[in-house]
């Protein structure tokens, strides 16, 4: 390639000139040609062959060049090692120098030149340096401690550095002190055990005398040390607070975000509702709002921090709507930052203007704008009842636009609204069947798919308006396709008639056509459904649905605590924790907010993390949903919320697809009867961890099935599980098999065999059984009854001779007699039925056209139950005779008993 | 900390590269390039991950100024360094452009090792940095052993804005007020949102270490006073003070004074400095009221009148006036009249801007115009932007006055009846806005 080489040719030509003008007798000359190199070296070109000539250039007196040469060494040295020595002479001379600027030039510049040999003999002048006479070097020294650090750790804490440097933030100089912190705090970062700092109340003093007379930046590093630090009480936290209120007026934006931090986090533990605690949540709310006049790369930082602030204490600026009304030349980054807070902070007091706004923003340019501003409208009307009828009616305006992507986002805002408040604004659903030909987006055709399945009854043409499509089928995406199966079914639980055809199209293209499991799966499901019970079948789908909440996308609470930790950095501003965008052993350590000791007011246990934090706050929408609503509801993108976004949440999703198979794997396990799983111990009372499970018998044996979900942002290990004494004896027969950790968002399904050989004592009710689950954080305890079913063993059919003798021995008064209503099954289906659960049927008679089934069952502690059913033609009403000898010992369970028959065959 | 400072210019070619941190690679510099500069899409955030590594971007004219790290840093701290390394450049050579730039490069790089240290924002007061840092560069060479402890201690002082020995021969220093007033108002002229953002900024050539106390009709301030019994007239006092919402202050403000005592006290910077920001909300002197009338005349005209009335007075006059009157997409043509000044139709800005050279208080104007459609078939309603005004006039819209600015300089001989003060209002227009 003739060009490059020509290029290259040139390029050598240049640095042989080069070496010539560095040897230049003539200082102009020399400097001139240093100049040139770092020209060359700005825009990337390899000057390293130049080395020498420019060290060369060192010993001069001229400051400029000599920082200029400084300047190529830090690029260059580790590139260069052995050459670099060259100028370790040169830099102790200059430590020596007397004019103060030298030393430090010197000192500073020394601690960038990363080569082993530099850095030994860096220890001797950086030790002169830290005591140095001119607080200029001083304050240069300090940070050369942490460069040091940086390179060798080992050698800062043997030569002593670390002491040095602690030494500092007594220093008379409020900058020294600044830079001593800074790096102080940063080494302490990979450090997080040791108490390098050693925030003692005489220090923490110190920094605050510093804090009134150090730079802007100082107060930064100041502040942001300070925030670390937990006050041993109330008293020690209301002083420091009020020493640095004062900073929330200065111009720096940084300076007041980090008096925020250190405010917000010690308002933990002053005792609420005090005089003092209320002035200071009033003293947050302007600067916050100030903030909003800087500059845009601020503001944008600024609303990234309040939207944190909003959600752990929206009491400070639910006064200030009006300051996150979007300006016209706000760029798109801080409007859309502004239109989240917007949304927060709306409520019945302003909804009226705020709902003026959003009709304007939704006439905007930027289509991402736009869409969330017709979604904002869809969560006014959710969140503020009063407001719905006018949020629904701008949204049909704006659908009237015909503007493809606010149609199509006004439909999925309005599926919402329908769900929020059914009944009610059905009477639009003519005009958004009218703009189905234009939805073009999985989200949009899933909501008016759902929206004719859910309404299906009056819809004339639902059938037509589903099969079109139907045509398409496998090139919608899975979204689609789930809530296009599930609407088809509901249409056909509600129109039987006309449309099994298209229910068998649309069940055969998802079990038999479709590569996707969960498609699959849940076809099947409908299908055994519809095909055994279709009774069950309308429960199951039509069944209610769980309501949704009026708060999304807010961050859980152990982040949302961690975040407000770290106000104003990059955390903040990310929304994430540091580790997950910072490498290496900086931000490993996670902070938390401070805990109030010794509180008066609450017995709760402390880690709960701010008392009454749980009471304040607004309940984070499980966006798992609990597995019984799914179930029911049975659409994968449950129109609650779809967690938008950062990494951090899409753990969450993954989880509600692992929710759903796992369940629809324990359907098939258990041909017998389905328990349905249920939330035994809620995230919340178990610091992030959630189980829920159900109890099962297989193949004899009796089973405690359950998925120990990791909802806490920390990992979980050593489990461990026990069970309190029970009336059954109940035991696991093993321990809890958990060997790997828990990782977060991750949950794990667990079979825990039992036996009944453990201690007994009667509970009530009869089939309560208490556990007790450790982990690394701590032990919690629930308590779920265990249904009666398990117990029920296989061997429990009763000779037909013996059942007849028992029957009789049992004398009347221990016999119940109880009916089920409204069942519709066949005396085969019954007998079928129970006999899955291991209650059998000894004998079998027709008197006078009913069907007389004689059942038997045994429980695990040998104690019998025999029952008579009577089964009338015409009469879906069963009436049941029980009986059993050991009454006494049995006491309320004949209840239960009862229960269990009404279950199985009526569930 | 920072680990990294690139400036860029815009074609996203590098014309300043300092490297902090050995975490930072030259690969970051292409990264930022490639991902955020050659972008195609619009620039969606000011902070920007990749590959780990966090970038935090400002641009000035068509340069940008790029900081990098990978660590958890203090996000604002780095945007308000950012601004800040804007101001010096400018104090140093003017304009940040690429000309000026490569022209001082090395002047660049010499404050970068200044002000920057291991990432660590150092002081990065322009009044301190002019001590020591000069484009000559060679002053090093020319102190006395004195100068150079002066210049330490200034760098790292409790003082870091201003050096020492500063000398006038007229002490004299210029207040003025700018403020920018900020409405929505509804068609009925109802007011939906108003609010003034303030700034006071001060010039001040005054000789020595000078300790300046400022007043203002601050309402607590007056209150208190009012309270203890000491103005002179109670009555007028009290009916002229204002509500602040909110204040900042330069560094050079002793905050804790003003949190305790609300007295603003300080040592100023030499030259031209922000003192102040300020924001109030209540008894805004709104200067324009505009009174708007839409007609839709058919579906092919639009007849719109709209009336202005200033509201100060008489004796002051507001100047540089212009109302934007926003005009449908489908605009064919536009007859305007007006009383005074002169109006246009703008086809490529949709708007009749109408101007005003100079207006007095207590007057009132009035445009009317006649405006054209073309026939569409666009369902879609025009969507009536608002009006929007601009102006300027002699006056604080939020009603501040300055009560006093004291100086004292014990150590030098003059007082602060021989210091020449000037005070200026500007109120300006910022949205100023009606529905119609």
């Amino acid at each position: 390639n003739m060009t490059s080489k020509y290029f290259k040719n040139q390029w050598n030509s240049e640095i042989f000139e080069l070496k010539a003008e560095l040897n230049n007798e003539k200082k102009e000359k020399r400097k001139e040609a240093v100049k040139k190199v770092i020209a060359a070296m700005t825009v990337g070109k390899d000057v390293s062959s130049l080395f020498p000539d420019v060290v060369n250039c060192m010993q001069t007196d001229n400051l400029e060049l000599k920082k200029l040469v400084y300047l190529y060494l830090m690029n260059y040295a580790k590139s260069q090692p052995d050459m670099a020595i060259m100028a370790v002479n040169s830099f102790v001379k200059d430590c020596e120098d007397p004019n103060p600027l030298i030393r430090a030039l010197a000192v500073r510049t020394m601690g960038c030149i990363r080569v082993d040999k530099i850095t030994e003999y860096l220890c001797e002048p950086l030790r002169k340096c830290l005591k140095d006479e001119d607080p200029y070097v001083r304050k240069t020294a300090a940070v050369c401690v942490a460069k040091l650090h940086d390179i060798n750790a080992q050698m800062v804490e043997d030569q002593g550095f670390l002491d040095s440097l602690r030494d500092l933030i007594a220093d008379s100089n409020p900058m020294v002190v600044a830079n001593a912190v800074a790096a102080l705090s940063e080494i302490s970062e990979s450090h997080p055990n040791s108490n390098l700092l050693d925030l003692n109340p005489q220090n923490i003093n110190k920094l605050l005398t510093a804090l009134n007379e150090c730079t802007e930046w100082g107060q930064i590093f100041i502040l942001d040390c300070l925030s670390n630090y937990n006050p041993k009480d109330e008293r020690e936290a209301q002083s420091i607070c009020e020493r640095v209120t004062p900073r929330l007026s200065h111009a720096n934006s940084a300076v007041v975000l980090s008096a925020v931090k250190v405010l917000m986090k010690f308002l933990e533990l002053l005792p609420k509702d005090t005089d003092y605690y209320n002035t200071l949540l009033k003293k947050l709310s302007p600067p916050l709002v100030t903030l909003l006049s800087g500059e845009p790369e601020v503001q944008y930082v600024a609303l990234r921090n309040i939207n944190l602030i909003v959600q752990k204490r929206p009491e400070i600026l639910k006064q200030e709507i009006k300051v996150f009304f979007v300006k016209y030349n706000d760029p798109i980054y801080v409007k859309l930052e502004k239109l989240d807070i917007m949304i927060r902070l709306a409520s019945h007091a302003n909804i009226a203007q705020v709902l003026a706004e959003l009709k304007e923003y939704a006439t905007e340019v930027d289509v991402d704008f736009v869409r969330k501003a017709v979604r904002a409208i869809g969560r006014c009307a959710i969140k503020v009842e009063q407001s719905a009828e006018r949020c629904v009616s701008t949204l049909l305006d704006l659908i009237q636009t015909k503007v493809n992507y606010v149609v199509q986002e006004a439909i999925v805002v309005i599926r919402d609204i329908f769900r929020k408040y059914p009944n009610k604004y059905e009477s639009i659903i003519a005009t958004l069947c009218e703009n189905l030909d234009s939805l073009d987006e999985p989200d949009a055709r899933a909501a008016m798919i759902w929206i004719v399945g859910e309404y299906a009854e009056r819809i004339d043409n639902a059938d037509e308006l589903l099969e079109s499509f139907l045509e398409g089928f496998h090139d919608e995406s899975t979204q689609v396709q789930l809530t296009l199966l599930t609407a088809i079914v509901k249409l056909f639980l509600k129109k039987p008639s006309e449309t099994q055809e298209l229910v068998q199209q649309v069940l055969s293209l998802a079990t038999q056509d479709s590569d996707n499991p969960d498609l699959r799966d849940r076809g099947y499901i409908y299908w055994r459904l519809l095909s055994t019970d279709p009774v069950t079948a309308k429960e199951v789908v039509l069944s209610e649905k769980p309501l949704i909440s009026e708060e999304t996308d807010l961050i859980e609470p152990t982040l949302l605590d961690e975040l407000i930790c770290h106000i104003g950095s990059l955390a903040s501003v990310y929304h994430k924790p540091p580790n997950a965008f910072v490498e290496g052993s900086h931000g490993i350590h996670r902070k938390h907010l401070p805990i109030q000791h010794g509180s008066i007011d609450t017995g709760e246990s402390p880690v709960s993390a701010g008392p009454a934090a749980s009471i304040d706050q607004p309940q984070v929408i499980p966006s798992q949903g609990d597995l019984l609503g799914d179930l029911l509801n049975l659409d994968l993108g449950p129109p609650v919320n779809v967690p938008q976004g950062s990494s951090m949440q899409i753990g969450a999703v993954d989880l509600l697809g692992g929710g759903l198979d796992s369940l629809v794997r324990r359907m098939y396990r258990e041909h017998s009867f389905l328990w349905f799983v249920k939330v035994w111990l809620p995230a919340v009372k178990a610091k992030g961890l959630e189980i829920s499970g159900t109890f099962s018998r297989r193949q004899g044996h009796m089973y405690m099935d359950m998925s120990f979900i990791n909802k806490a942002l920390q990992h979980m290990t050593d489990f461990a599980i026990q069970f309190n004494k029970n009336s059954f004896g109940v035991i696991p027969t093993t321990p809890l098999a958990m060997h790997t950790p828990l990782m977060p968002s991750q949950s794990i399904d667990i079979s825990l065999p039992l036996n009944t050989i453990g201690p007994v004592m009667k509970m009530d009710p009869l089939n309560n059984l208490q556990v007790a689950v450790k982990n690394n954080i701590d032990v919690f305890y629930f308590s779920t009854l265990i249904p009666l079913s398990v117990f029920f063993v296989e061997d429990g059919k009763m000779e037909r001779q013996v059942f007849l003798a028992t029957w009789k021995d049992i004398p009347n008064e221990n016999e119940l007699q109880y009916q089920i209503k409204e069942c519709h099954l066949n005396a085969d289906t019954v007998s079928g039925k129970l006999q899955n659960n291991n209650i059998y049927t000894i004998a079998k008679r027709n008197v006078e056209g009913q069907d007389m089934l004689y059942q038997s069952l045994k429980l695990t502690n040998g104690i019998w139950i025999l029952a008579e059913l009577r089964i009338q033609p015409g009469n879906p009403n069963y009436t049941v005779n029980a009986r059993s000898k050991e009454i006494d010992r049995l006491q309320n369970a004949f209840d239960i008993v009862q229960n269990i028959f009404k279950d199985i065959l009526h569930p | 900390m920072i680990g990294g400072l690139f400036i860029y210019n815009h074609k996203g070619e590098v014309l300043i590269s300092r490297v902090y941190r050995d975490d930072i690679g030259r690969n970051a510099v292409d990264a930022f390039r490639v991902n955020v500069i050659h972008a195609r899409q619009q620039v969606r955030s000011p902070v920007t991950n990749i590959a780990r590594t966090s970038f935090f971007h400002v641009k000035r004219s068509n340069i940008w100024l790029a900081a990098v790290t990978k660590q958890n840093v203090n996000a604002a701290m780095v945007f308000e360094f950012l601004y800040k390394m804007c101001d010096v450049m400018t104090a140093y050579f003017g304009k940040i452009s690429e000309e000026n730039i490569k022209n001082n490069f090395v002047l660049i790089y010499e404050l970068l090792d200044e002000i920057l240290d291991f990432g660590y924002p150092q002081n990065s007061e322009t009044g301190a940095l002019k001590t020591f840092i000069t484009q000559q560069g060679i002053k090093g060479q020319h102190q006395t052993k004195e100068e150079q402890s002066q210049i330490t201690s200034q760098v790292t002082g409790q003082i870091g804005w201003r050096r020492e020995g500063i000398k006038y021969r007229r002490n004299e220093l210029f207040l003025d007020v700018l403020e920018s007033v900020n409405l929505l108002m509804s068609p009925q002229g109802q007011v939906l949102s108003a609010h003034v953002s303030g700034r006071v900024v001060m010039k001040s050539y005054l000789s020595g270490m000078p300790e300046c106390k400022f007043g203002m009709n601050d309402k607590i301030v007056i209150d208190k006073q009012g309270k203890g019994g000491t103005t002179d007239e109670p009555g007028k006092s009290g009916k002229q003070s204002i509500a602040i919402d909110d204040c900042t202050f330069h560094q050079c403000v002793r905050l804790s004074k003003f949190d305790s005592e609300r007295s603003i006290s300080f040592i100023p910077p030499d030259g031209e400095y922000e003192l102040m920001r300020y924001r109030t909300t209540k008894d805004i002197i709104l200067p324009f009221r505009v009174i708007p009338l839409v007609r839709e005349v058919g579906r092919t005209k639009l007849e719109v009148k709209v009336v202005i009335k200033s509201n100060f007075k008489p004796s002051l006059l507001a100047q540089k006036i212009e109302v934007r009157i926003p005009t449908p997409l489908n605009t064919s043509g536009v007859q305007v009249i007006c009383m005074k000044g002169k109006a246009k139709y703008k086809a490529s800005e949709n708007a009749i801007v109408w101007k005003i050279k100079r207006m007095a208080g207590m007057k009132e104007s009035q445009i009317s115009a006649e405006i054209e459609l073309l026939p569409t078939n666009d369902k879609k309603k025009w969507a009536r932007p608002p009006i929007s005004m601009n102006f300027e006039v002699p006056f604080a819209p939020s009603g501040l006055k300055v009560r006093y600015l004291k100086v004292f300089e014990s150590k030098l001989n003059y007082s602060d009846h021989d210091v020449i003060k000037w005070v200026r209002y500007i109120g300006r227009s910022g949205i100023y806005e009606t529905r119609c």
